[in-house]
Protein backbone atom coordinates (compact mmCIF):
# COMPACT_ATOMS: atom_id res chain seq x y z
CA UNK A 1 0.00 0.00 0.00
CA UNK A 2 1.67 3.26 -1.27
CA UNK A 3 0.09 6.74 -0.43
CA UNK A 4 0.86 10.21 -2.25
CA UNK A 5 1.33 13.52 -1.18
CA UNK A 6 -2.46 14.09 -1.63
CA UNK A 7 -3.49 11.00 0.30
CA UNK A 8 -0.88 12.53 2.72
CA UNK A 9 -2.94 16.05 2.64
CA UNK A 10 -6.10 14.08 3.54
CA UNK A 11 -5.16 12.32 6.22
CA UNK A 12 -3.37 15.26 7.92
CA UNK A 13 -6.74 17.00 8.25
CA UNK A 14 -8.52 14.45 8.81
CA UNK A 15 -6.51 14.25 12.16
CA UNK A 16 -6.09 18.02 12.08
CA UNK A 17 -2.49 18.43 12.04
CA UNK A 18 -1.06 21.13 9.26
CA UNK A 19 2.24 19.63 7.54
CA UNK A 20 4.00 21.42 5.61
CA UNK A 21 4.62 20.95 1.35
CA UNK A 22 7.81 19.77 1.67
CA UNK A 23 7.01 17.61 4.52
CA UNK A 24 4.37 15.65 2.84
CA UNK A 25 6.91 12.99 0.64
CA UNK A 26 8.35 12.43 4.08
CA UNK A 27 5.21 11.24 5.45
CA UNK A 28 4.18 9.54 2.26
CA UNK A 29 7.62 7.66 2.47
CA UNK A 30 7.09 6.67 6.59
CA UNK A 31 3.47 6.05 6.05
CA UNK A 32 3.41 3.73 3.30
CA UNK A 33 6.56 1.90 4.46
CA UNK A 34 4.02 1.42 8.06
CA UNK A 35 1.51 0.02 5.85
CA UNK A 36 3.70 -2.12 3.98
CA UNK A 37 4.49 -3.82 7.23
CA UNK A 38 0.95 -4.19 8.58
CA UNK A 39 -0.33 -5.56 4.73
CA UNK A 40 1.16 -8.73 6.44
CA UNK A 41 -2.13 -9.28 7.83
CA UNK A 42 -3.60 -10.09 4.48
CA UNK A 43 -2.16 -13.47 4.12
CA UNK A 44 -4.59 -14.39 7.09
CA UNK A 45 -7.97 -15.84 6.90
CA UNK A 46 -10.28 -14.40 9.79
CA UNK A 47 -13.48 -16.02 8.06
CA UNK A 48 -15.50 -16.80 11.27
CA UNK A 49 -13.18 -14.60 14.20
CA UNK A 50 -14.88 -12.19 16.09
CA UNK A 51 -12.96 -9.13 16.22
CA UNK A 52 -11.59 -8.51 20.16
CA UNK A 53 -11.65 -5.42 21.90
CA UNK A 54 -11.12 -6.22 25.23
CA UNK A 55 -8.66 -8.96 25.90
CA UNK A 56 -10.30 -10.11 29.12
CA UNK A 57 -13.87 -9.93 27.21
CA UNK A 58 -15.11 -7.28 29.89
CA UNK A 59 -17.58 -5.10 28.69
CA UNK A 60 -18.04 -1.03 29.23
CA UNK A 61 -18.96 -0.92 33.03
CA UNK A 62 -21.09 1.46 33.84
CA UNK A 63 -22.23 3.46 36.68
CA UNK A 64 -25.48 4.80 38.37
CA UNK A 65 -26.17 8.54 36.43
CA UNK A 66 -25.75 10.79 39.65
CA UNK A 67 -23.22 13.34 40.33
CA UNK A 68 -19.87 12.63 41.40
CA UNK A 69 -17.44 15.88 41.33
CA UNK A 70 -17.64 19.22 42.96
CA UNK A 71 -17.73 22.13 40.88
CA UNK A 72 -13.77 23.04 39.86
CA UNK A 73 -14.01 25.41 37.36
CA UNK A 74 -11.54 27.70 38.44
CA UNK A 75 -8.82 25.05 38.93
CA UNK A 76 -9.51 23.07 35.82
CA UNK A 77 -9.66 26.67 33.93
CA UNK A 78 -6.37 27.70 35.14
CA UNK A 79 -4.33 25.64 33.16
CA UNK A 80 -6.71 27.06 30.01
CA UNK A 81 -4.85 28.92 27.39
CA UNK A 82 -7.45 31.42 26.93
CA UNK A 83 -10.70 31.71 29.47
CA UNK A 84 -13.25 34.79 29.94
CA UNK A 85 -15.65 34.52 32.54
CA UNK A 86 -15.30 31.05 33.19
CA UNK A 87 -15.60 30.51 29.66
CA UNK A 88 -12.94 29.22 26.95
CA UNK A 89 -12.18 31.36 24.17
CA UNK A 90 -11.87 30.16 20.62
CA UNK A 91 -12.00 32.25 17.33
CA UNK A 92 -14.91 33.24 16.37
CA UNK A 93 -16.91 30.07 14.57
CA UNK A 94 -19.91 32.07 13.65
CA UNK A 95 -20.34 35.18 11.92
CA UNK B 1 25.41 3.78 55.14
CA UNK B 2 25.79 3.52 51.06
CA UNK B 3 21.84 3.16 50.32
CA UNK B 4 21.88 2.87 46.52
CA UNK B 5 23.37 -0.90 47.00
CA UNK B 6 20.58 -1.93 49.51
CA UNK B 7 16.80 -2.76 47.91
CA UNK B 8 13.99 -0.82 49.11
CA UNK B 9 12.89 -3.73 51.64
CA UNK B 10 16.34 -3.52 52.89
CA UNK B 11 15.75 0.07 53.78
CA UNK B 12 12.30 -0.03 54.95
CA UNK B 13 13.65 -2.31 57.71
CA UNK B 14 16.19 0.10 58.46
CA UNK B 15 13.41 2.62 58.54
CA UNK B 16 10.98 0.56 60.86
CA UNK B 17 14.16 -0.40 63.01
CA UNK B 18 14.94 3.17 63.61
CA UNK B 19 18.36 2.92 62.01
CA UNK B 20 17.80 5.83 59.26
CA UNK B 21 15.19 7.98 58.43
CA UNK B 22 13.01 8.76 55.47
CA UNK B 23 14.91 12.74 55.21
CA UNK B 24 18.36 10.96 55.42
CA UNK B 25 17.57 8.60 52.60
CA UNK B 26 15.67 11.15 50.47
CA UNK B 27 18.74 13.33 50.88
CA UNK B 28 20.89 11.04 49.37
CA UNK B 29 18.61 9.75 46.74
CA UNK B 30 18.51 13.53 46.04
CA UNK B 31 22.12 14.00 46.42
CA UNK B 32 22.50 11.13 43.54
CA UNK B 33 19.99 13.14 41.24
CA UNK B 34 22.44 16.16 41.44
CA UNK B 35 25.64 14.36 41.00
CA UNK B 36 24.13 11.94 37.91
CA UNK B 37 21.40 13.28 36.40
CA UNK B 38 23.00 15.84 34.53
CA UNK B 39 24.37 13.30 31.59
CA UNK B 40 21.46 10.67 32.05
CA UNK B 41 18.57 13.70 31.74
CA UNK B 42 16.39 10.76 33.74
CA UNK B 43 14.15 13.38 35.27
CA UNK B 44 11.55 15.99 33.68
CA UNK B 45 10.94 17.79 36.62
CA UNK B 46 12.44 17.81 40.04
CA UNK B 47 10.11 17.65 43.11
CA UNK B 48 13.00 17.70 45.52
CA UNK B 49 11.48 20.22 48.33
CA UNK B 50 8.37 18.74 48.44
CA UNK B 51 9.90 15.60 48.87
CA UNK B 52 11.80 16.74 51.61
CA UNK B 53 8.75 17.86 53.46
CA UNK B 54 6.75 14.67 52.62
CA UNK B 55 10.02 12.50 54.30
CA UNK B 56 9.25 15.02 57.79
CA UNK B 57 5.79 14.31 57.69
CA UNK B 58 7.07 10.50 57.15
CA UNK B 59 9.20 10.56 59.94
CA UNK B 60 6.74 12.23 61.82
CA UNK B 61 4.45 9.36 61.51
CA UNK B 62 6.90 6.63 62.30
CA UNK B 63 7.69 8.55 65.53
CA UNK B 64 4.03 8.75 66.83
CA UNK B 65 3.71 4.90 66.12
CA UNK B 66 1.42 6.06 63.37
CA UNK B 67 3.79 4.82 60.14
CA UNK B 68 1.70 3.87 56.71
CA UNK B 69 3.17 0.58 56.21
CA UNK B 70 6.44 -0.87 54.55
CA UNK B 71 6.60 2.03 51.86
CA UNK B 72 6.51 4.69 54.52
CA UNK B 73 8.96 7.05 53.73
CA UNK B 74 10.80 5.49 50.78
CA UNK B 75 11.44 7.72 47.86
CA UNK B 76 10.76 6.84 44.66
CA UNK B 77 9.85 8.64 40.98
CA UNK B 78 6.93 8.79 39.18
CA UNK B 79 6.70 8.19 34.99
CA UNK B 80 5.58 11.79 34.05
CA UNK B 81 2.43 10.15 32.16
CA UNK B 82 0.88 10.53 35.68
CA UNK B 83 -1.40 13.04 36.55
CA UNK B 84 0.42 15.08 39.74
CA UNK B 85 -1.74 17.71 41.43
CA UNK B 86 0.24 20.68 41.61
CA UNK B 87 3.10 19.78 39.15
CA UNK B 88 4.22 20.12 35.90
CA UNK B 89 2.86 16.78 34.24
CA UNK B 90 4.39 16.59 30.25
CA UNK B 91 3.59 13.08 29.02
CA UNK B 92 7.51 14.00 27.36
CA UNK B 93 5.68 16.41 24.76
CA UNK B 94 6.00 20.29 24.35
CA UNK B 95 1.87 19.59 23.91
CA UNK B 96 1.76 19.74 27.51
CA UNK B 97 5.22 21.96 28.39
CA UNK B 98 2.49 24.23 30.11
CA UNK B 99 0.52 22.06 31.87
CA UNK B 100 0.49 21.86 35.89
CA UNK B 101 -2.25 19.31 36.82
CA UNK B 102 -5.25 20.09 38.62
CA UNK B 103 -5.76 16.55 39.84
CA UNK B 104 -4.04 13.48 41.18
CA UNK B 105 -4.00 9.81 39.09
CA UNK B 106 -4.97 6.81 41.14
CA UNK B 107 -1.53 5.50 41.03
CA UNK B 108 -0.27 9.28 42.16
CA UNK B 109 -2.58 8.86 45.70
CA UNK B 110 -2.28 5.12 45.79
CA UNK B 111 1.78 5.35 46.86
CA UNK B 112 0.81 9.02 48.29
CA UNK B 113 -1.34 6.77 50.68
CA UNK B 114 1.40 3.93 51.28
CA UNK B 115 3.75 7.28 52.29
CA UNK B 116 5.97 7.12 49.72
CA UNK B 117 7.94 10.07 49.02
CA UNK B 118 8.16 11.29 45.29
CA UNK B 119 11.44 12.83 44.00
CA UNK B 120 10.48 13.78 40.82
CA UNK B 121 8.87 13.02 37.25
CA UNK B 122 10.75 10.83 34.41
CA UNK B 123 11.95 11.38 31.16
CA UNK B 124 9.95 9.29 28.45
CA UNK B 125 9.29 9.03 24.48
CA UNK B 126 6.61 11.51 23.73
CA UNK B 127 2.83 10.18 24.66
CA UNK B 128 5.02 7.17 25.41
CA UNK B 129 5.44 6.71 21.46
CA UNK B 130 8.79 4.66 21.33
CA UNK B 131 11.54 2.36 22.01
CA UNK B 132 14.38 4.62 23.14
CA UNK B 133 13.42 7.21 24.46
CA UNK B 134 14.52 9.44 21.77
CA UNK B 135 11.71 10.96 20.93
CA UNK B 136 11.03 12.88 24.18
CA UNK B 137 10.69 16.67 23.94
CA UNK B 138 13.26 17.19 26.86
CA UNK B 139 16.20 15.20 25.29
CA UNK B 140 16.93 11.38 25.05
CA UNK B 141 17.90 9.61 28.01
CA UNK B 142 21.33 8.24 28.51
CA UNK B 143 22.00 4.00 29.34
CA UNK B 144 23.63 4.15 32.48
CA UNK B 145 25.99 0.98 31.34
CA UNK B 146 26.95 3.16 28.03
CA UNK B 147 26.07 6.36 27.27
CA UNK B 148 25.92 6.33 23.45
CA UNK B 149 23.31 3.38 23.67
CA UNK B 150 19.63 4.32 24.53
CA UNK B 151 17.90 3.05 27.75
CA UNK B 152 14.87 1.77 25.44
CA UNK B 153 11.81 3.49 25.74
CA UNK B 154 8.96 4.66 26.14
CA UNK B 155 9.70 4.34 29.91
CA UNK B 156 13.39 5.33 29.39
CA UNK B 157 13.85 7.97 32.17
CA UNK B 158 12.16 5.76 34.87
CA UNK B 159 14.42 2.34 33.93
CA UNK B 160 17.91 4.28 33.72
CA UNK B 161 17.37 5.81 37.06
CA UNK B 162 16.90 2.83 38.85
CA UNK B 163 19.86 0.96 36.53
CA UNK B 164 21.97 3.33 37.57
CA UNK B 165 20.43 3.49 41.47
CA UNK B 166 19.67 7.31 41.44
CA UNK B 167 16.60 6.05 43.17
CA UNK B 168 15.71 2.25 43.83
CA UNK B 169 12.34 1.94 42.12
CA UNK B 170 10.05 4.23 39.66
CA UNK B 171 6.72 3.78 37.89
CA UNK B 172 6.07 3.10 34.20
CA UNK B 173 3.87 2.22 31.90
CA UNK B 174 3.63 -0.29 29.29
CA UNK B 175 1.60 -0.49 26.48
CA UNK B 176 3.96 -2.53 23.75
CA UNK B 177 7.19 -3.48 25.81
CA UNK B 178 7.41 0.55 27.30
CA UNK B 179 8.70 -1.41 31.01
CA UNK B 180 9.77 -4.87 29.75
CA UNK B 181 11.98 -3.81 27.08
CA UNK B 182 13.80 -0.47 28.81
CA UNK B 183 14.04 -2.81 32.01
CA UNK B 184 15.81 -5.43 29.95
CA UNK B 185 18.14 -2.53 28.57
CA UNK B 186 18.82 -0.90 31.75
CA UNK B 187 19.66 -4.51 33.40
CA UNK B 188 16.84 -4.34 36.11
CA UNK B 189 13.49 -5.56 37.21
CA UNK B 190 9.97 -4.24 35.92
CA UNK B 191 6.58 -5.62 35.67
CA UNK B 192 3.43 -4.95 33.66
CA UNK B 193 1.06 -6.45 35.25
CA UNK B 194 -2.71 -7.90 33.76
CA UNK B 195 -4.65 -5.17 31.89
CA UNK B 196 -6.93 -3.86 34.34
CA UNK B 197 -5.07 -4.65 37.69
CA UNK B 198 -3.78 -1.42 38.06
CA UNK B 199 -6.37 1.70 37.26
CA UNK B 200 -5.41 4.00 34.04
CA UNK B 201 -7.52 6.88 35.65
CA UNK B 202 -5.12 10.04 35.42
CA UNK B 203 -2.51 8.09 33.42
CA UNK B 204 -2.50 9.74 29.93
CA UNK B 205 -3.84 7.67 27.79
CA UNK B 206 -2.04 6.33 24.22
CA UNK B 207 -3.87 3.01 23.68
CA UNK B 208 -6.72 2.40 25.99
CA UNK B 209 -6.84 -1.26 25.19
CA UNK B 210 -3.56 -1.85 25.80
CA UNK B 211 -2.25 0.89 28.36
CA UNK B 212 -1.13 -0.64 31.84
CA UNK B 213 1.03 0.83 34.83
CA UNK B 214 3.55 -0.87 36.44
CA UNK B 215 6.74 -1.09 38.10
CA UNK B 216 10.45 -0.88 38.03
CA UNK B 217 12.94 -2.10 40.74
CA UNK B 218 16.01 -3.49 41.31
CA UNK B 219 14.47 -6.60 43.10
CA UNK B 220 11.08 -8.50 42.42
CA UNK B 221 10.70 -8.16 46.16
CA UNK B 222 10.92 -3.95 45.88
CA UNK B 223 8.63 -4.79 42.67
CA UNK B 224 6.23 -6.94 44.41
CA UNK B 225 5.45 -4.43 47.37
CA UNK B 226 4.90 -1.51 45.16
CA UNK B 227 2.78 -2.89 42.64
CA UNK B 228 1.00 -4.48 45.60
CA UNK B 229 0.40 -1.11 46.80
CA UNK B 230 -0.43 0.69 43.15
CA UNK B 231 -3.26 -2.11 42.69
CA UNK B 232 -6.91 -2.40 42.64
CA UNK B 233 -10.46 -1.71 41.68
CA UNK B 234 -10.91 1.91 40.84
CA UNK B 235 -14.17 3.45 39.76
CA UNK B 236 -12.89 5.83 37.70
CA UNK B 237 -11.00 3.74 35.62
CA UNK B 238 -14.44 1.79 33.53
CA UNK B 239 -11.77 -1.04 32.43
CA UNK B 240 -10.42 -1.41 35.83
CA UNK B 241 -11.00 -5.06 37.32
CA UNK B 242 -13.45 -5.69 40.07
CA UNK B 243 -11.66 -8.22 41.39
CA UNK B 244 -9.30 -8.58 45.11
CA UNK B 245 -5.96 -7.93 44.32
CA UNK B 246 -3.62 -11.39 45.20
CA UNK B 247 -1.29 -11.28 47.79
CA UNK B 248 2.20 -10.66 45.74
CA UNK B 249 4.75 -10.91 48.42
CA UNK B 250 3.69 -13.97 50.50
CA UNK B 251 4.22 -16.42 47.30
CA UNK B 252 7.53 -14.98 46.60
CA UNK B 253 8.96 -18.10 48.84
CA UNK B 254 7.23 -20.55 47.05
CA UNK B 255 9.38 -23.12 45.37
CA UNK B 256 9.02 -23.54 41.57
CA UNK B 257 9.65 -27.49 41.80
CA UNK B 258 7.12 -28.84 38.87
CA UNK B 259 6.30 -25.57 37.59
CA UNK B 260 6.12 -25.66 33.93
CA UNK B 261 7.65 -22.99 32.07
CA UNK B 262 6.53 -22.73 28.38
CA UNK B 263 9.29 -21.74 25.50
CA UNK B 264 7.69 -20.49 22.92
CA UNK B 265 9.25 -21.61 19.48
CA UNK B 266 9.01 -18.68 17.86
CA UNK B 267 10.62 -16.52 20.61
CA UNK B 268 13.96 -18.52 18.99
CA UNK B 269 14.06 -18.03 15.63
CA UNK B 270 16.31 -16.66 13.31
CA UNK B 271 16.77 -12.67 14.40
CA UNK B 272 17.53 -13.14 17.64
CA UNK B 273 21.49 -12.10 18.76
CA UNK B 274 23.52 -14.75 19.78
CA UNK B 275 24.55 -13.02 22.91
CA UNK B 276 20.88 -12.74 24.25
CA UNK B 277 20.32 -16.35 23.16
CA UNK B 278 23.08 -17.62 25.02
CA UNK B 279 21.96 -15.88 28.32
CA UNK B 280 17.95 -16.54 28.04
CA UNK B 281 19.29 -20.43 27.73
CA UNK B 282 21.68 -20.15 30.44
CA UNK B 283 18.01 -18.60 32.85
CA UNK B 284 16.27 -21.26 31.55
CA UNK B 285 19.03 -24.13 32.53
CA UNK B 286 19.41 -21.94 36.19
CA UNK B 287 15.36 -22.48 36.12
CA UNK B 288 15.79 -26.31 35.47
CA UNK B 289 18.13 -26.23 38.36
CA UNK B 290 15.52 -24.71 40.97
CA UNK B 291 12.84 -27.57 40.11
CA UNK B 292 10.85 -26.33 37.41
CA UNK B 293 9.98 -28.10 34.14
CA UNK B 294 10.28 -26.99 30.59
CA UNK B 295 8.53 -27.37 27.35
CA UNK B 296 8.05 -26.48 23.92
CA UNK B 297 5.09 -24.31 22.89
CA UNK B 298 3.27 -23.13 19.59
CA UNK B 299 2.28 -19.36 19.35
CA UNK B 300 1.49 -19.27 15.87
CA UNK B 301 0.13 -15.93 15.40
CA UNK B 302 2.79 -14.56 17.56
CA UNK B 303 4.30 -13.10 14.50
CA UNK B 304 1.49 -10.85 13.62
CA UNK B 305 1.49 -8.98 16.68
CA UNK B 306 3.61 -5.97 15.12
CA UNK B 307 1.07 -5.31 12.21
CA UNK B 308 -1.29 -6.03 14.35
CA UNK B 309 -0.26 -3.61 16.93
CA UNK B 310 0.53 -0.96 14.42
CA UNK B 311 -3.30 0.02 13.31
CA UNK B 312 -4.14 -0.97 16.88
CA UNK B 313 -2.33 1.52 18.61
CA UNK B 314 -2.01 4.14 16.44
CA UNK B 315 -6.13 3.97 16.13
CA UNK B 316 -6.64 4.32 19.39
CA UNK B 317 -3.93 7.07 19.75
CA UNK B 318 -5.22 9.18 17.27
CA UNK B 319 -8.87 9.19 19.22
CA UNK B 320 -7.08 10.24 22.52
CA UNK B 321 -4.81 12.39 21.16
CA UNK B 322 -7.77 14.40 19.77
CA UNK B 323 -8.40 15.88 23.05
CA UNK B 324 -5.28 18.08 22.68
CA UNK B 325 -6.69 20.79 20.76
CA UNK B 326 -5.38 23.82 22.17
CA UNK B 327 -8.67 25.21 23.69
CA UNK B 328 -8.29 23.61 27.61
CA UNK B 329 -5.28 22.96 28.34
CA UNK B 330 -1.65 22.85 26.94
CA UNK B 331 0.17 24.62 23.91
CA UNK B 332 -1.97 27.25 21.94
CA UNK B 333 -0.47 28.41 18.50
CA UNK B 334 -0.32 32.73 18.20
CA UNK B 335 -2.85 34.26 16.47
CA UNK B 336 -4.82 31.36 14.83
CA UNK B 337 -7.16 32.66 11.52
CA UNK B 338 -10.09 30.35 12.94
CA UNK B 339 -10.90 27.04 14.74
CA UNK B 340 -9.60 24.86 12.25
CA UNK B 341 -6.20 26.79 12.06
CA UNK B 342 -6.03 26.83 15.99
CA UNK B 343 -6.31 23.21 15.57
CA UNK B 344 -3.76 22.29 12.71
CA UNK B 345 -1.65 24.78 14.16
CA UNK B 346 -1.80 24.00 17.36
CA UNK B 347 -1.00 19.87 16.73
CA UNK B 348 1.59 20.79 14.01
CA UNK B 349 3.75 22.86 17.23
CA UNK B 350 2.58 20.66 20.09
CA UNK B 351 3.45 17.03 18.72
CA UNK B 352 7.02 15.72 17.49
CA UNK B 353 6.83 13.59 14.64
CA UNK B 354 6.57 10.69 15.82
CA UNK B 355 3.57 11.18 17.54
CA UNK B 356 1.87 12.69 14.41
CA UNK B 357 2.87 9.97 12.29
CA UNK B 358 1.03 7.47 14.49
CA UNK B 359 -1.85 10.07 14.81
CA UNK B 360 -2.02 10.21 10.91
CA UNK B 361 -1.92 6.12 10.71
CA UNK B 362 -4.59 5.57 12.98
CA UNK B 363 -6.71 8.39 11.49
CA UNK B 364 -6.12 6.63 7.99
CA UNK B 365 -6.76 3.21 9.51
CA UNK B 366 -9.97 4.70 11.12
CA UNK B 367 -11.37 6.21 7.98
CA UNK B 368 -14.15 5.99 5.54
CA UNK B 369 -13.56 2.74 3.65
CA UNK B 370 -10.33 1.34 5.30
CA UNK B 371 -11.98 0.59 8.71
CA UNK B 372 -12.85 -2.88 8.01
CA UNK B 373 -9.31 -3.61 6.02
CA UNK B 374 -7.39 -2.35 9.09
CA UNK B 375 -8.84 -1.98 12.27
CA UNK B 376 -11.21 -4.69 11.81
CA UNK B 377 -9.36 -7.33 11.01
CA UNK B 378 -6.63 -6.21 12.99
CA UNK B 379 -8.92 -6.75 15.85
CA UNK B 380 -9.71 -10.26 14.52
CA UNK B 381 -5.99 -10.93 14.26
CA UNK B 382 -5.73 -9.55 17.86
CA UNK B 383 -8.35 -12.51 19.40
CA UNK B 384 -6.11 -15.10 17.66
CA UNK B 385 -3.02 -14.32 18.93
CA UNK B 386 -4.70 -14.08 22.52
CA UNK B 387 -6.40 -17.30 21.97
CA UNK B 388 -3.05 -18.67 21.26
CA UNK B 389 -1.70 -17.41 24.72
CA UNK B 390 -4.59 -18.49 26.43
CA UNK B 391 -4.23 -22.52 24.68
CA UNK B 392 -0.89 -22.07 25.46
CA UNK B 393 -1.41 -21.83 29.05
CA UNK B 394 -3.77 -25.21 29.47
CA UNK B 395 -0.30 -26.87 29.87
CA UNK B 396 2.32 -24.28 31.04
CA UNK B 397 2.40 -22.04 34.65
CA UNK B 398 4.35 -19.44 33.07
CA UNK B 399 5.95 -18.48 29.51
CA UNK B 400 9.83 -17.44 29.11
CA UNK B 401 11.71 -16.08 26.06
CA UNK B 402 14.13 -13.29 25.40
CA UNK B 403 12.48 -9.58 26.00
CA UNK B 404 14.32 -7.92 23.51
CA UNK B 405 15.84 -9.54 19.97
CA UNK B 406 19.10 -7.96 20.82
CA UNK B 407 21.46 -5.70 23.30
CA UNK B 408 20.92 -2.07 23.96
CA UNK B 409 21.41 -0.52 20.64
CA UNK B 410 23.12 3.10 19.97
CA UNK B 411 21.73 6.88 20.05
CA UNK B 412 20.60 8.01 16.60
CA UNK B 413 20.78 4.41 14.91
CA UNK B 414 17.44 3.57 14.00
CA UNK B 415 15.70 6.68 13.79
CA UNK B 416 15.83 6.60 10.43
CA UNK B 417 13.28 4.54 9.89
CA UNK B 418 9.94 3.93 11.93
CA UNK B 419 9.62 0.25 10.93
CA UNK B 420 13.15 -0.74 12.23
CA UNK B 421 12.35 0.92 15.61
CA UNK B 422 8.98 -0.70 15.57
CA UNK B 423 10.41 -4.24 15.53
CA UNK B 424 12.49 -3.82 18.74
CA UNK B 425 9.25 -4.75 20.34
CA UNK B 426 8.68 -7.97 18.61
CA UNK B 427 8.93 -9.79 21.68
CA UNK B 428 6.68 -7.63 24.25
CA UNK B 429 3.82 -6.80 22.32
CA UNK B 430 1.51 -10.01 22.06
CA UNK B 431 1.70 -10.00 26.03
CA UNK B 432 -0.05 -6.56 25.51
CA UNK B 433 -2.76 -7.33 22.83
CA UNK B 434 -3.52 -10.65 25.03
CA UNK B 435 -3.72 -8.31 28.34
CA UNK B 436 -1.39 -10.70 30.20
CA UNK B 437 1.06 -9.81 32.73
CA UNK B 438 4.88 -9.69 31.55
CA UNK B 439 8.08 -8.74 33.57
CA UNK B 440 12.05 -8.85 32.35
CA UNK B 441 14.75 -9.86 34.97
CA UNK B 442 18.40 -9.16 34.47
CA UNK B 443 20.65 -12.67 33.16
CA UNK B 444 23.46 -11.37 31.76
CA UNK B 445 25.77 -9.52 29.82
CA UNK B 446 27.40 -9.11 26.68
CA UNK B 447 29.61 -6.25 25.47
CA UNK B 448 29.21 -4.39 28.65
CA UNK B 449 25.27 -4.44 28.28
CA UNK B 450 22.37 -5.94 29.93
CA UNK B 451 20.08 -8.64 29.13
CA UNK B 452 16.29 -9.18 29.87
CA UNK B 453 15.15 -12.53 30.24
CA UNK B 454 11.18 -11.79 29.93
CA UNK B 455 8.60 -14.12 32.25
CA UNK B 456 4.73 -14.08 31.02
CA UNK B 457 1.82 -15.12 33.37
CA UNK B 458 -1.63 -15.98 32.95
CA UNK B 459 -4.48 -13.16 33.72
CA UNK B 460 -4.19 -12.09 37.27
CA UNK B 461 -0.53 -13.96 37.63
CA UNK B 462 0.82 -11.49 39.11
CA UNK B 463 2.23 -13.70 42.11
CA UNK B 464 3.17 -16.25 40.44
CA UNK B 465 5.64 -14.65 38.07
CA UNK B 466 6.92 -12.43 40.58
CA UNK B 467 7.76 -15.57 42.36
CA UNK B 468 9.46 -17.00 39.68
CA UNK B 469 11.40 -13.80 39.43
CA UNK B 470 12.28 -13.94 42.96
CA UNK B 471 13.06 -17.35 43.15
CA UNK B 472 15.76 -16.86 40.05
CA UNK B 473 16.95 -13.72 41.83
CA UNK B 474 17.94 -15.93 45.25
CA UNK B 475 19.84 -18.52 43.20
CA UNK B 476 21.82 -15.68 40.84
CA UNK B 477 23.46 -12.27 41.16
CA UNK B 478 22.69 -10.29 37.68
CA UNK B 479 20.04 -8.07 39.36
CA UNK B 480 23.05 -7.36 42.06
CA UNK B 481 24.91 -6.19 38.54
CA UNK B 482 25.51 -2.21 38.64
CA UNK B 483 27.30 0.51 35.60
CA UNK B 484 30.67 1.22 37.02
CA UNK B 485 30.24 4.36 36.97
CA UNK B 486 27.00 5.18 39.26
CA UNK B 487 29.15 2.64 41.95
Amino acid sequence: MSLDSDAIKNIAHLARIAVSEEDLQAYAKDLSNILDMVDQMNAVDVSGVEPLSNALDQTQRLRADVVTEQNQRDELQACAPQTENGLFLVPRVIE
Amino acid sequence: MEFHTKTLTELSAALAAGETSSRALTEYFIARFDAFDGALNTLVTKTFERALADADAADARRAAGQSLGSLDGLPFAHKDIFCTKGVKTTCGSKMLDNFISPYDATVVEKLKAAGMVCLGKTNMDEFAMGSSNETSYFGPVKNPWDADKVPGGSSGGSASAVGARLVLATTGTDTGGSIRQPAAFCGITGIKPTYGRVSRYGMIAFASSLDQAGVFATTAEDAAHVLQAMSGFDERDSTSMERPVDDLVSSLADSLKGKIIGLPKQFFAEGLEPEVKAAVDEAINEYKKLGAVVKEIDLPNIGLSVPVYYVVAPAEASANLSRFDGVRYGHRCDNPADLTDLYERTRAEGFGDEVKRRIMMGAYALSSGYYDAYYIKAQKIRRLIRDDFLKAFEEVNIIAGPTTPGLPFGLGEQTDDPVTMYLNDIFTIGVNLAGLPGMSIPVGMAKGLPIGLQLIGKHFGEAELLNAAHQYQQATDWHKQMPAAYQ
